[in-house]
């Protein structure tokens, strides 16, 4: 143990040193590496190029989830384009000898819900996979991040990164929040006051008692939108919740093996006195339901407000991207976002694809009806697993009950690179991570939302404030 | 990789904040399981005024008039300067092969996301940070000056401007010198093959559950 206290980032990055080159770049061991098919292929054709192998084959686990279809798929891929990609990945793998749940395993899912799902991810771990919202990883107390293609192949050959330490922002949300505000509430809120580079060059702790309070898909939610915060990684101690969680998973140690991870695991926390190079408190009981109201995911407010009005800004850049973001959205100043009428509904992605959140909609949709302007209403888990969980509590038929309608797991309509997406000025309630211009269809209108929200939006045609909506 | 060192090119203003990674290639174009060819369709929704897709020939697209790289000013513009926060959003590597397959060789703005940051360096393609301040002369400048051009001295860390001022940026060492000599950073890494090998029979030891997958 050193002496100095050490931040939780400290000392998962000091147990992963390989080398330290002494000009700020060191060499750092990766633990885990997801691989799904869109970022791949380029990375798996540089291997073979140079006549490379992967250094540790079992360290990698891949899935295609951005393009799969999220209806039947007894026929496979129909897209030609997106079935060759898919192919890429199966026929990769296989040639490489990198486990892969393949479309139609049961275990096939969301890549940043599979991991955890399958002990994939475990406390103390690097992770990294070639998607931005890897930084779902480190709910678990792992260092986990997203990275390029060319970076995929680096660590593919070598089980390595070459990294620069990250700056640490702990962000602590203090007290408890109230009854109907979520994780993704409370991630919302967290970038509405930082901004969406307010985390760039730093690795965010996440800590504070609401965050404690939460379950690990909360923390998932939490740290899954890190990113949209500029940080690429962000963190949760270790606790007695997330022990709980890893036990018993398939690639989770058992026996005495179990036991030592367990005392070390605990450990994985910052040292009291530790130091962070910047600190944000955030009083929970301020936080209250969010909705996205433009094209970043900063322009955020309470349902409750109203649409800003840009004539109110000083700053001329400012003032000039809320006007073009009004614009691309249908909004007026000034329009209170409770008026603000719905076309299509999507509950899922690794932000808010997961059991919890599943619940978290179907009690708000129970006996309900889907409003008639609302045109499609889609619920896409995060998992095969968590379908099937969610099946065997009956959810799926409170939600189709409803009129909505309930898929096979995938990433779907967050980025829409399958079938599922908004046509042109076609308005969401979204309980993704982005809602940057065409995210969900070009001209597509996304307002990101937590589950319960989507669903009350979906019941009542507009957005409603979730905690007087019964 | 391709080397860079010194850049004097034409400059295309893209005067907006928050520039994200769905605007630079928009996800249809990411089914592509190539390195490139993906210029044609950099900022496709801001570029044409149709829907494209990888299947639909550009040239038989509406572009959009309106849109800066659609002004033939621009046409041959090999620097890209824009605000805060550039290449925000996805991890996407195609962000950096799009704007280099287009012919930029390097973006000028106040700050960028990290992970685009670090994706640029592996295609040989340069991104600058400078003030917010120094952005906004530039864009007083370039809109005052057609063909505007300015100089990228990567071994100096400057960037220098017609009228001989010179605006200096940060690097870290281990980019720059990758960039400048064009180095393959796989390649560098295996050199130190051995010490991987140490760190992975230390850490057996230490956390054996980090390798008991059940494959």
């Amino acid at each position: 143990m050193s002496a100095t206290p050490r931040t939780l980032y400290d000392k998962i990055w000091d147990e992963h040193v390989v080398r330290d080159s002494g000009d700020g770049a060191c060499l750092i061991y990766i633990d885990r590496h997801l691989v799904h098919e869109v970022t791949s292929p380029q990375a798996f054709d540089g291997l073979r190029l140079n006549g490379r192998k992967p250094w540790s084959i079992a360290a990698n686990l891949a899935v295609a989830d951005h393009n799969v279809p999220t209806t039947d798929r007894a026929g496979g891929i129909t897209d030609p384009i997106s079935r060759t990609q898919v192919d890429a990945l199966d026929s990769n793998c296989a040639e490489f000898g990198i486990t892969e749940f393949r479309m139609n395993d049961r275990r096939q899912g969301i890549v940043h819900v599979i991991g955890p799902e399958q002990g994939a991810t475990l406390p103390g771990m690097t992770v990294v996979c070639g998607d931005s919202h890897t930084s779902t990883h480190g709910a678990f107390g792992a260092l986990a991040f997203g990275i390029g293609t060319s970076e995929v192949e680096h660590v593919l050959a070598t089980q390595t990164l070459v990294a620069k330490k990250s700056r640490t922002l702990r962000i602590v949300v203090r007290g408890q929040v109230g009854p109907g505000v979520t994780a993704k509430d409370i991630v919302l809120a967290i970038i509405g006051r930082i901004g969406t580079a307010g985390g760039t060059g730093y690795a965010i702790e996440f800590a504070g008692e609401a965050i404690a309070a939460l379950s690990m898909e909360g923390r998932m939610t939490v740290c899954n939108m890190a990113i949209e915060g500029g940080a690429r990684a962000g963190l949760i101690a270790v606790d007695q919740t997330t022990i709980d969680y890893c036990k018993g998973r398939p690639y989770a140690p058992k026996g005495e093996t179990w036991d030592r991870a367990v005392a070390h695991w605990r450990t994985l926390h910052s040292d009291d006195g530790a130091v962070f190079d910047s600190e944000v408190v955030i009083d929970a009981q301020s936080i209250q339901p969010q909705v996205t109201w433009g094209t970043s995911p900063e322009m955020v407010l309470p349902v409750t407000a109203s649409v800003p009005d840009p004539a109110s800004v000083g700053d001329a850049v400012k003032r000039s991207g809320m006007e073009k973001a009004l614009a691309y959205m249908g909004l007026q100043p000034n329009q209170p976002i409770e008026s603000i009428a719905i076309d299509k509904v999507f509950i899922g992605s690794c932000t808010n694809s997961r059991i919890e959140d599943l619940r978290a909609a179907a009690s708000v949709v129970r006996g309900k009806r889907k409003a008639a302007n609302v045109k499609l209403a889609l619920v896409v888990p995060g998992s095969g697993l968590v379908k099937a969980q969610a099946e065997s509590e009956g959810l799926d038929r409170i939600f189709t009950d409803a009129g909505f309608e309930w898929r096979e797991p995938g990433c779907s309509m967050c980025l829409a690179m399958n079938a599922d997406r908004l046509e042109p000025g076609e308005r969401c309630a979204s309980t993704s991570n982005r809602n940057f211009e065409g995210r969900q269809g070009q001209g597509g209108r996304t307002h990101l939302v937590s589950p319960a929200m989507a669903a009350a939006a979906g019941i009542a045609g507009h957005f409603v404030d979730v905690r007087s909506f019964v | 990789m391709r080397a860079f060192t010194t850049l004097t090119a034409k400059v295309a203003p893209l005067d907006r904040p928050n520039v994200d990674t769905d605007a630079i290639i928009p996800k249809q174009y990411l089914k592509s399981i190539k390195r490139t060819g993906f210029g044609q369709f950099l900022f496709d929704d801001w570029r044409y005024l149709d829907a494209g897709d990888l299947d639909i020939p550009v040239a038989s697209r509406r572009p959009n008039p309106d849109f800066v790289l659609n002004q033939p000013a621009y046409r041959d513009a090999q620097i890209l300067l824009s605000r805060e926060n550039f290449g925000c959003g996805s991890s996407r590597e195609h962000a950096v092969w799009a704007l280099d397959d287009f012919g930029f060789r390097a973006v000028i703005a106040s700050s960028f996301a990290d992970i685009f940051y670090n994706n640029s360096f592996k295609t040989g393609f340069l991104p600058v940070a400078l003030t917010a301040d120094v952005i906004e002369t530039l864009f007083r400048e370039l809109a005052a000056n057609p063909g505007y051009t300015l100089t990228i001295d990567l071994p100096a860390q400057r960037v220098i401007t017609p009228g001989g001022l010179a605006h200096a940026f940060d690097i870290d060492a281990f980019r720059k010198d990758c960039l400048i000599r064009g180095l393959d950073e796989i390649g560098l890494t295996l050199q130190h093959a051995d010490a991987i090998r140490a760190y992975e029979a230390r850490r057996r030891e230490q956390a054996p559950w980090l390798f008991t997958n059940p494959v």
